[in-house]
């Protein structure tokens, strides 16, 4: 039974101080993925994915590969972002809800660095 | 996770059906809402047929013909009948608006009733709003300031500083936005929700109040700000035609602001 009064339930455990970084992060990302989007949508439609050899040699070039990594980072923290906005907002159940925020943090960091490192093995490996 | 669907005792049942005199040449029906929880039985919509000859232009007038002449346990809230003093808020037409300043000609059809969506429901047509009141106090809704008032007057203000309270003072209250507003529905726990909000940004931008930084120190937070997603209903659906969007979104310039 719950006996508390509705402003004390209100203030609760008072304000989390933070928030406002979350938010710029996720506009200043946004802003961020749209020269790298364009970059990258003009690569595919100039042939640059076309095959193998094409991919290997866009990503050899120094600017292109830093371009690509840039790309990865904006967009997966983008995504971290996003998507923990949409778990706070649905899942109320504690513990899925952090489960999941941390399953999200763990997968899109994975797949990041596999991708980042995929890309500097292009360039300096030549392989 | 959110709730989709009506508990089994939340679903809506048929009511009763009542219909206009026989001699009544301009009809329309109402559907309204019905809850008693005395009753321990399904809400329901009850469906009155009214003359709209015999009645007044606005949806208020309608429910008070209604409680006078047909069902006097209809239950609902009403003041002052011209949209000043926020009581009587409800969903009409599937729009979170004031009956009174509803002209029943404005809507096709049947006029569909309910209470503002996703509160408790005391009665029929009356939401429990404690929560959102206590937002409201929680948010310290009054001028603080430590200078002392001038001894010869009240605190003084330029034309352009109070300029800004435009917009922002005309709030009545009536919690229209907030009960329009999906990420209120999700996390009004935590969610202050556009009402509150405006309320807050309304003492923020006033050039009078002292304690700016406290307010948005207890403001910065997850829940209680970065909840809304400029969903815009607020807007949308106010029926004073006021934005607590943009205010929603001054708070967040400023809290920016002062980070950079």
């Amino acid at each position: 039974m719950k006996m508390q009064s509705d402003l004390g339930r209100v203030r609760g455990l008072g304000s989390a101080k933070s928030g406002s970084s979350h938010w710029w992060a996720q506009r200043v990302t946004a802003a961020a993925n749209l020269p790298l989007g364009l970059w990258f949508i003009y690569s595919i439609l100039a042939g640059h994915t076309a095959s193998f050899d094409a991919v290997h040699a866009w990503l050899s070039s120094y600017f292109h590969a830093t371009m690509m990594i840039l790309l990865v980072i904006s967009v997966a923290w983008h995504f971290v972002l996003g998507l923990q906005v949409v778990i706070e907002d649905y899942v109320h159940n504690r513990k899925a809800e952090i489960a999941s925020l941390l399953l999200i943090r763990a997968l899109t960091a994975f797949m990041s660095v596999a991708a980042i490192i995929s890309v500097l093995r292009i360039v300096f490996a030549g392989a | 996770m959110a709730e989709f669907k009506l508990p089994a005792n939340s679903v809506v049942q048929d009511g009763k059906s009542f219909s206009a005199p026989a001699n009544a040449k301009n009809t329309r029906k109402f559907q309204i809402y019905r809850y008693d929880p005395d009753s321990g039985d399904n809400p329901r919509t009850d469906t009155f047929e009214l003359d709209l000859d015999a009645c007044g232009p606005m949806v208020l007038d309608a429910l008070i013909k209604i409680k006078n002449e047909i069902d006097a346990t209809l239950t609902f809230r009403r003041s002052c009948r011209e949209g000043i003093c926020g009581s009587c808020a409800m969903n009409i037409d599937g729009r979170n608006t004031l009956a009174c300043l509803k002209p029943i000609e404005d809507i096709d059809g049947d006029v569909k009733i309910y209470p503002l969506p996703h509160m408790p429901v005391v009665k029929d047509l009356v939401p429990d709003l404690s929560q959102p009141y206590a937002q409201l106090a929680s948010i310290e809704p009054w001028l603080k300031a430590d200078s002392p008032t001038p001894p010869d007057g009240e605190r003084l203000q330029s034309r352009e500083e109070r300029a800004k309270l435009d917009g922002l003072w005309e709030c009545i209250l009536c919690f229209s936005c907030s009960t329009a507003c999906p990420s209120y529905w999700w996390n009004s726990d935590r969610y202050l929700g556009p009402a509150v909000l405006l309320q807050a940004y309304r003492w923020l931008a006033d050039s009078r109040d002292e304690y700016t930084g406290e307010r948005l120190d207890a403001l910065e937070d997850p829940f209680r700000l970065y909840r809304c997603h400029t969903i815009m209903n607020c807007t949308n659906t106010c029926p004073k035609g006021l934005n607590p969007a943009l205010a929603i979104t001054e708070i967040k310039k400023m809290i920016a602001e002062r980070g950079a």
